[in-house]
């Protein structure tokens, strides 16, 4: 996630070529683990693009963090097949471990959890994310023991 | 020569397959003449993995399930060492065996044609199958309009959810004034409870990229992007692999195959925004803004990305279209229904026994797909519906189980075929809370733009929460049918336009169970947290479990004598019912 590779704005010919932006804020909240202001302010004055658009942009997409993540991020899947299976019961049982309701970030900045709609492994419901990995076919009891390899560091 | 392969896409990976694969190549480095080990996609048989294929020497192929690392060492000393497979654990063979080989003979695979057989990553696997012949094929023949007219024959229509004769928009783009076009392939796959799209990328993206790179020869277009959800990191792994080797081979580029055709093809990731599906909207992405549909006309064909001439189409339409060009419309057009022709795939999701991909041809009915290839319901248990096409599709009861696939049969249920996501339902699921469960979606992800798309699907879920949570009134029924009618009147595109079917549908279908919780408070599949009464039963033992899970001290009694429940007390949290050992907790 934290790649530390810093973006060289000055190198992009993004004059006019508004289509640059998703991407570059992709890049940002990859960087930075969410998008701070700084960083939007300098593609604002790198870009010529209105500050108000970067906005607009940055809020309408569910991926656009304007707060920081945890060290892991967890995303429950919420679509259809994971919702007929357990989906609800899954989350709660995470956020009732981990002491956060859904949206948050534990005080130790060690995970946040969100929802997502689908991961596309429906036919493993339910599913989550971790981060870049899927785990799939988990009963609540067994989507806190993922959880807990994380915490003990025996994954990441 | 012998050969054993791993099936390695984000199902398979979930389930554990690389642990199996690490184990595999540890096994396999130990025997003397170590046969090949393999990456490949998915075959679609995602309930039985890991899934390991051997093919030995004489073309026999064995398919085993459930491949768990520890199951590798005997798999390898019986099957390889002894020549002895293991038939408790074959669900597949070339041979005709299997404990599962319905699922796949059944099948008609055009689409799936190389997943789960070639090495998704390796453009030479790609090839040897046949891969890129059929661009050879239409580059020698140097006539753009007789393959427009090759698509239109064949009947294909577009597999993102209108179906739309997909020949036909390639000539509309084809004819528009202009002369930079586009080509967009849609892979933001949005439907919650789909994974066709994600599964054809990650196991057979060549097939998809050369789907494209005709298509651009068609209708004159030099570029193409491919917009994929970012949801699905390893397509978009597999994706960039795969353009970057076709790039290589002189397939993508300028002056493709030593013709003077060129086409480049650029990734772009989606950023999480549902309504992005809808083409007008995607193209806004594209372009850097917010994805906010807009009113057509001007169709893309005509105006589309950077206001010239564009056609998008879906991911499994561009994989139809390298057999189609090789194998003829009338290969194609001979499958199928009058007007549904060809196959389609399907993510078989939800309650059902064998959940996967499975490719059938258009006019097979449901029942066949559900019972006859996918093995019925899961434990046993009575069918109650299937939700097909998403948000914006609706709940086919039991009862119409002989519905035929194709648009219209579909679409007469008040259902859509969709882009193909079947959820099953059994008796436990309450179809009012799979409505509820529909419209938080469609309500959270409405661009905003139309009002009654943006406040109407609120109130209908506002609706829809108080009945499942007992605080239905009188009229609510008829509110309900009020607002769907005026959300689906009054919004610009698909979202708003489709966004009440999942209600109308269970409603149309269902309609006693949405009476029920109005009148009796009752969920009749104790579905419906807020509407059940826990009570403990004379199989109570008295181990005083359910009596320590109870956080607000609703339980009394002693050990080894039947407790009971202050209903007054009791807050339906259900904590007690998991705990219970003895099944002696009753839910009404
Ligand atoms: C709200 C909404 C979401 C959509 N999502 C998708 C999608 O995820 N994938 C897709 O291929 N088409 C989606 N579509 C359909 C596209 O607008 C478009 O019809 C399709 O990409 C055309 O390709 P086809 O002709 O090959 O089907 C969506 C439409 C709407 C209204
Ligand atoms: S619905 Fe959860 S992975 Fe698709």
């Amino acid at each position: 996630m934290h790649t530390h590779r810093r973006y060289n704005f000055k190198n992009q010919h993004f004059a006019g070529q508004e289509g640059r932006l998703i991407p570059l804020l992709q890049q940002a909240q990859t960087e930075d683990g969410y998008l701070r202001r700084e960083r939007l302010e300098e593609i604002h004055k790198l870009s010529g693009i209105p500050l108000a658009h970067i906005y607009g942009v940055a809020t309408f997409y569910a991926q656009f963090r304007l707060k920081p993540v945890g060290k892991f991020l967890l995303r429950a899947c919420h679509g259809t097949a994971c919702h007929v299976s357990g989906a609800v019961e899954l989350s709660q049982a995470v956020e009732k471990h981990l002491g956060v309701p859904n949206g948050e970030t534990t005080a130790d900045r060690m995970f946040s959890i969100e929802t997502v709609s689908c991961l596309g492994c429906c036919s493993l419901a339910p599913a989550m994310m971790i981060n870049g990995a899927t785990f799939g076919n988990l009963s609540p009891s067994a989507a806190v023991k993922v959880v807990k390899k994380y915490q003990k560091g025996e994954r990441s | 020569m012998t050969r054993v392969t791993v099936g390695l896409s984000t199902c398979g990976i979930a389930a554990g397959a690389e642990e199996t694969f690490t184990a595999l190549e540890t096994k396999l480095a130990s025997l003397p003449d170590a046969p090949e080990l393999q990456r490949t996609g998915c075959v679609g048989m995602c309930y039985q993995e890991p899934l390991v294929e051997i093919s030995n020497g004489d073309g026999v192929r064995y398919l085993y399930g459930h491949i768990s690392p520890d199951k590798v060492g005997r798999l390898i000393d019986e099957h390889l060492g002894q020549g002895a497979p293991i038939t408790d654990w074959l669900v597949w063979t070339s041979g005709g065996k299997g404990s599962d080989h319905a699922y796949l003979s059944r099948q008609h695979r055009i689409v799936l044609r190389n997943c789960g057989n070639i090495d998704p990553e390796s453009i030479d696997e790609y090839i040897r199958t046949g891969g890129y012949l059929a661009l050879q094929k239409v580059i020698e023949a140097k006539d753009p309009d007789g393959l427009v007219n090759v698509m239109i024959e064949s009947g294909l229509r577009g597999r993102g959810g209108a179906g739309f004769l997909t020949g036909m928009k390639w000539r509309f783009t084809r004819m528009a004034p202009g002369t930079e076009k586009f080509i967009i392939c849609n892979a933001d796959e949005g439907d919650p409870g789909a994974f066709m799209d994600r599964s054809v990328l990650e196991s057979d993206p060549h097939s998809v990229v050369e789907g494209m790179i005709i298509a651009g020869y068609a209708i004159g277009a030099d570029h193409g992007y491919i917009y994929v959800r970012a949801e699905y990191p390893k397509a978009i792994e597999r994706l960039t692999i795969a353009i970057a080797q076709a790039q290589e081979r002189g397939f993508l580029g300028d002056g493709i195959l030593g013709s003077t055709h060129s086409f480049h093809v650029k990734l772009k990731e989606g950023a999480g925004a549902f309504v992005c599906g809808e083409e007008t909207a995607l193209m806004m992405s594209i372009e850097g803004k917010r994805g906010m549909p807009r009113v057509r006309p001007p169709f893309p064909a005509t105006r589309g990305l950077w206001e010239k001439p564009t056609s998008i189409n879906n991911v499994e339409t561009f994989a139809n279209v390298p057999w189609i060009v090789i194998n003829g419309a009338k290969a194609f057009n001979s499958l199928g229904t009058a007007n549904s022709k060809g196959t389609k795939v399907f993510a078989m999701a939800g309650k059902i026994r064998h959940g996967g991909l499975v490719e059938v041809p258009m006019g097979i009915s449901i029942r066949e797909i559900v019972f006859d290839i996918c093995g019925g319901i899961r434990d046993d248990r009575k069918f109650k519906a299937v939700q097909m096409g998403g948000p914006s599709g609706g709940c086919i009861p039991a009862e119409l189980q002989d519905t035929v696939i194709d648009y219209e049969s579909i679409n007469k249920t008040g259902a859509i075929m969709g882009s193909g996501g079947l959820v099953v339902m059994d008796e436990t699921i309450c179809m009012v809370d799979v409505a509820r469960f529909f419209l938080e979606f469609t309500q959270r992800e409405s661009c905003g733009k139309c009002t009654f798309c943006r406040i109407g699907t609120k109130r209908m879920l506002e609706v829809l929460t108080r009945i499942t949570e007992g605080g239905g009134r009188d009229g609510d029924i008829e509110l309900l049918e009020d607002l769907a009618a005026r959300v689906k009147n009054s919004s610009l595109c698909g979202l708003g336009q489709t966004a009440p079917n999942p209600v109308l549908t269970t409603l149309k279908y269902f309609r006693s169970e949405y009476e029920a919780h109005l009148t009796n408070k009752k969920c009749p599949a104790h579905h419906c947290q807020k509407l059940l009464t826990y009570t403990i039963t004379d199989d109570c033992s008295g181990c005083m479990l359910c009596l320590k899970a109870c956080a607000v001290g609703a339980i009394t009694g002693e050990r080894k004598k039947v407790h009971v429940i202050d209903q007054a007390k009791c807050t339906v949290c259900g904590e007690c019912y998991k705990v219970c050992n003895l099944g002696a907790i009753a839910k009404d």
